[in-house]
C-alpha cells in the first residue's frame, strides 16, 4: 500500500512505459491523452530518452517505425481522430513485423466528434485499423493500475510476437486518478537479430520491409503471420469474470463500461437477480472461453458499450448466436449509468426466460 | 589493373530501372561515397515508394522500406535511436515533395542529422508517368494530358529554394547527372551531404535533377538534353544553403 | 456506510480539482479505495469545473459520481445543476458568499459557508475550496492532523511548499466555522 501513488491513467501509462524500458516517444497533442506526451516531455530528457513532438500523427507513427526497426522499445499515443491518421503506419508496422506500443485514449466520433469518453474505435482496433490482412494485440484497461500493467504487458507481447500492441482506453481511464503501484520485474526484451542497426560488415544486410510484389510471396507472409495470430488467439486471451458462477444474465463490457456494469450487477444481485460480468481484457484476441459458460447457463446476454454497438458482434460470434444478445449503450461521449444497465438487466431477467 | 569496379556498398542484384534512367548513376554515387567514407557497416538507408522502392535490395547496408513520403520521419526515428549510425533517405519527387512534404519540411526544420537524396525527374515514374509536384508548366503527363495548366493545378515546387528559407537545415544543393561534369559535381555534393552527417552538422539534402526517358517519351540521349534545355533553367543548379561554409566566411 | 461519493463543483480556477485530489489522497493514505475523475476539456479553462471523488472500503466500481452523497457547490450554476442529483439524506456544502439562494431540497443536510469571503478576509483568496473541505472533514469526523498533513504533502509540490501553511490554515478556518 505504502508504495501506491495517485496518478492519472495517462500518466500511469507513460511511467509504466519508462519502467518497461521504453526510451523513445513520439506524438502529437490531442485531448484527452495529452498528459502522456507532457509526462514524456518532462521525463525523457532526464533519463537519456527521446521525446519528440512530431509534426503530425502520421510522422509520429513513422518515427515509431524507424525506432522499432532498430530494435528499441518505442511508443506513441493519441486519441481517435489521431489514431485514424496513424492507420497507415499501423499497417506498415504489421507488414514489416515490427513491435510497437500504441495507445488510443478514445473520444467520441465519427469525424472530429467530441472529446468525451468513447469506445467507438473497437472495430478500428480489433478489425480494421488500416488496409491489409493484419491484427494488433488490443488491450483494454479498466483501472489506472491496469493502464500501467497492460502497458508493461503490451511491450512484452509486442516484442514476443513482433506486433503492435494497442492500449484501447477511453477519456475516463486517461483522466481519472486512482492509486497505482509501478513495481515490476521487467524481463529483458528478446534478441532482435532482424533489427537494422548497421551490418558492422559482419553480416548480410537486414531489410525491414512490407513490399512483396510477387503475390505468392505476399500470400506466404500472410499465412505465416496468421499462424502466429492463431497461436496468440489460443494462448493470450485475457478476461475477468465477476459473479458468473451462477449467473443467468451475463453482462459483457470492457474498460469504463465494465466499471459501470459492476455497480449495476451489485444492484441486481441485491434485488435477487443472478447477474454476472464477463470483462474482456484483450479485445483481440477476443476471449472465447468465458462464453462457453454463458452459452450453457445464460437466459440473456447484454453488451454494454460506449458506442452504437461494436463489441456486440464478437459477443454474438462467441455465443454462436445461441443466446439472445441485447445492446445497452450510450454514444458520442456519453456514458451509460448504472441505472441504465440495471434496467437492461431487469428487462432481460423479465423477458429473457426460455 | 582494375579500371572499373562496382562499389562494395552496391549489391550484385540487377537493377530494374529503365534504360537511360539516371537512378542507377545516383545509386552508384551514393555507394561510392559510402565506400570512400568507410561507413557501410554503420549506415542505414531508407527507401521510398516510387521507382526506387526496391533500393533496399541494391544497397548492401541495412535498409528500411518506408511508407510513401514518410522516409524522413522513419529516418528521424532511426537516427534518434542510433545517433552514432549514418542514416540516409533516398526519395523521389512525389514521395518527398508531394505526399511527404510535411515530413520533409519538418525534418529540415528540426535539422535532423540525416542525409536526404532527392531525385527530381518531374514525373511519377512507377505509376506510369503522372504529374509530379515538380512537373514543369506546360509539361504533358498522363494526368496533365494537355500540359500542366498552372491556373488549374498550380506551379511546380522548388524544394531547395523553399527549404532554404528555413533556419534549420545545414546544407541544400541542387545538382544534375546529365553529363560528366554534372555527375562529378553531384558526387561532390552527395559526399558533402554524408560528410556533414558524420561531422554532426545536420540536415543535408541533395536534389538531383534526373531524367525519365520512358515517361517523358524521349530517347535516353534526348532526355539528357531535355534536362539541360527545360529542367535546369527552371531548377537552377547550385548551393542553396551551406550554413557551415557561411559561418566560416564570417 | 462503506462508500462515499463526493462531487465537487464550481468555476474553473476555484481549485475544484485540487480539493478533490486532496480528499482522494487523504483517503489513499488512510488505506481506503479511492478514485478521482475530473471533467475535462474546454471547461477546464475558465468555465464550469467538476470532479468526482469516491472513497470506499471496497473496490471502486464506476468512478463517475452522478448521485453524490456529498455535493460541494461553489457557484450558482453548479447548485442549480446538481442539487436534485444528491441522494436523499445526502449533504450539500454551499459557498454562501457566492450563492445567494438557499437549497430547496428538504431531505438533505445543508451547510452554508461564506467560504470566499472568509478566504479573502484571511488573506488567502484562492483557498475558499479548502475552507469548505475543512468544514466537510470536521462534519464527517475526518479532521485528523496526520492524514491532512500527509495528503497536503502529496498534492502540494515542493516548489510551492510555502502554500502548505496556508492550506492548513484554510482547513482549520473551515473546521471551526
Amino acid at each position: 500500500m505504502a508504495s501506491k501513488v495517485l496518478m492519472k491513467g495517462n500518466e500511469a501509462i507513460a511511467e509504466a512505459a519508462i519502467v518497461a524500458g521504453c526510451r523513445h516517444y513520439f506524438g502529437y497533442p490531442i485531448t484527452p491523452q495529452t498528459e502522456v506526451a507532457a509526462y514524456m516531455a518532462k521525463k525523457m530528457p532526464k533519463i537519456g530518452g527521446c521525446f519528440l513532438q512530431a509534426e503530425s500523427e502520421i510522422a509520429a507513427i513513422n518515427m515509431v517505425y524507424g525506432v522499432s526497426s532498430t530494435g528499441h522499445r518505442v511508443m506513441t499515443s493519441s486519441s481517435s481522430p489521431g489514431i485514424s491518421l496513424k492507420g497507415e503506419g499501423l499497417s506498415y508496422l504489421a507488414g514489416a513485423d515490427l513491435p510497437a506500443l500504441v495507445v488510443n485514449v478514445q473520444r467520441g466520433g465519427p469525424g472530429l466528434g467530441g472529446i468525451q469518453p468513447s469506445q467507438s474505435d473497437y472495430f478500428q482496433a480489433t478489425k480494421g485499423a488500416a488496409h491489409g490482412d493484419f491484427h494488433m494485440l488490443v488491450l483494454a484497461p479498466a483501472s489506472v493500475q491496469e493502464m500501467a500493467d497492460l502497458t508493461v504487458k503490451g511491450f512484452d507481447l509486442a516484442d514476443k510476437y513482433r506486433m503492435t500492441a494497442m492500449i484501447l482506453a477511453d477519456g475516463t481511464m486517461g483522466q481519472m486518478m486512482e492509486p497505482v503501484s509501478l513495481e515490476y520485474d521487467i524481463a529483458p526484451p528478446p534478441e532482435k537479430p532482424w533489427a537494422t542497426t548497421g551490418t558492422n560488415m559482419q553480416r548480410e544486410h537486414n531489410i525491414v520491409n512490407s513490399l512483396y510484389l510477387a503475390p505468392e510471396a505476399l500470400e506466404r507472409e500472410n499465412f505465416k503471420r496468421y499462424e502466429r495470430y492463431k497461436y496468440i488467439e489460443e494462448n493470450e486471451a485475457m478476461y475477468e469474470e465477476y459473479m458468473t458462477d451462477d449467473a443467468e444474465i451475463f453482462v459483457v463490457a470492457f474498460g469504463i463500461a465494465a466499471r459501470v456494469a459492476k455497480n449495476a450487477i451489485n444492484d441486481a444481485r441485491n434485488r435477487g437477480i443472478k447477474a454476472g460480468l464477463i470483462r474482456p481484457i484483450t479485445l483481440w484476441p477476443f476471449p472465447k472461453a468465458p462464453f462457453v459458460k454463458a452459452e450453457s447457463q445464460a437466459k440473456a446476454v447484454i453488451s454494454v458499450e460506449l458506442s452504437m454497438g461494436q463489441m456486440i458482434e464478437d459477443v454474438k460470434l462467441a455465443l454462436d448466436c445461441k443466446v439472445p444478445v441485447t445492446l445497452c449503450n450510450r454514444s458520442g461521449g456519453m456514458i451509460p449509468s448504472p441505472e441504465q444497465v440495471l434496467k437492461a438487466i431487469v428487462d432481460a431477467d423479465n423477458g429473457g426466460a426460455k | 589493373m582494375v579500371v572499373f569496379d562496382k562499389p562494395h556498398a552496391l549489391s550484385d542484384l540487377p537493377m530494374h530501372y529503365c534504360p537511360g534512367c539516371t537512378h542507377g548513376i545516383v545509386h552508384r554515387l551514393v555507394a561510392e561515397v559510402i565506400d570512400e567514407l568507410e561507413i557501410e557497416g554503420k549506415t542505414i538507408g531508407i527507401a521510398p515508394v516510387g521507382c526506387s522502392v526496391m533500393a533496399y535490395d541494391y544497397f548492401n547496408c541495412d535498409m528500411i522500406e518506408a511508407a510513401h513520403g514518410r522516409a524522413p520521419a522513419v529516418a528521424t526515428g532511426v537516427k534518434r535511436a542510433l545517433p552514432e549510425n549514418i542514416v540516409f533517405t533516398y526519395q523521389g519527387d512525389g514521395d518527398l515533395a508531394s505526399i511527404g512534404m510535411a515530413e520533409t519540411v519538418h525534418s529540415a526544420a528540426r535539422n535532423e542529422n540525416i542525409t536526404v537524396i532527392f531525385i527530381n525527374n518531374a514525373i511519377y515514374g512507377m505509376t506510369g508517368g503522372q504529374m509530379a509536384p515538380t512537373t514543369l508548366p506546360g509539361q504533358v503527363t498522363q494526368t496533365s494530358p494537355y500540359g500542366r495548366d498552372v491556373n488549374h493545378c498550380g506551379y511546380p515546387i522548388k524544394v531547395c529554394e523553399m527549404l532554404s528559407t528555413l533556419d534549420g537545415p545545414e546544407y541544400l544543393e541542387r545538382v544534375a547527372v546529365n553529363n560528366v561534369k554534372n555527375v562529378k559535381n553531384a558526387k561532390k555534393a552527395i559526399k558533402k551531404a554524408f560528410q556533414n552527417q558524420v561531422e554532426g552538422k545536420g540536415f543535408s539534402l541533395v536534389e538531383v535533377i534526373s531524367s525519365c526517358p520512358t515517361n517523358w517519351g524521349l530517347t535516353p540521349q534526348k532526355a539528357l538534353e531535355w534536362v539541360d534545355e527545360k529542367m535546369i533553367p527552371y531548377y537552377p543548379l547550385g548551393v542553396y544553403k551551406d550554413r557551415s561554409a557561411k559561418e566560416a566566411e564570417k | 456506510m462503506s462508500t462515499t461519493q463526493f462531487l465537487f463543483t464550481g468555476f474553473g480556477g476555484q481549485g475544484i480539482l485540487f480539493s478533490g485530489k486532496f480528499l482522494a489522497y487523504k483517503g489513499l493514505i488512510e488505506d481506503k479505495q479511492v478514485s478521482w475523475l475530473p471533467s475535462y476539456g474546454p471547461e477546464m479553462r475558465g468555465g464550469t469545473a467538476s470532479c468526482s471523488v469516491i472513497i470506499s472500503d471496497t473496490p471502486v466500481g464506476s468512478p463517475i459520481v452522478s448521485n453524490p452523497d456529498v455535493l460541494v457547490a461553489m457557484n450558482l450554476p453548479s447548485l442549480d445543476k446538481y442539487e436534485d442529483a444528491v441522494v436523499p439524506g445526502g449533504i450539500i456544502y454551499v459557498d454562501s458568499s457566492l450563492i445567494e439562494r438557499k437549497v430547496k431540497r428538504t431531505d438533505v443536510t445543508v451547510h452554508y459557508i461564506p467560504a470566499t469571503s472568509l478566504a479573502e478576509e484571511n488573506g488567502m483568496p484562492t483557498l475558499a475550496n479548502m475552507i469548505i473541505v475543512g468544514k466537510m472533514l470536521s462534519e464527517l469526523n475526518e479532521f485528523n492532523d496526520e492524514g491532512i498533513n500527509a495528503a497536503l504533502g502529496k498534492v502540494i509540490s515542493a516548489r510551492h511548499a510555502d502554500m502548505l501553511e496556508y492550506n492548513l490554515k484554510a482547513l482549520k478556518i473551515g473546521s471551526e466555522n
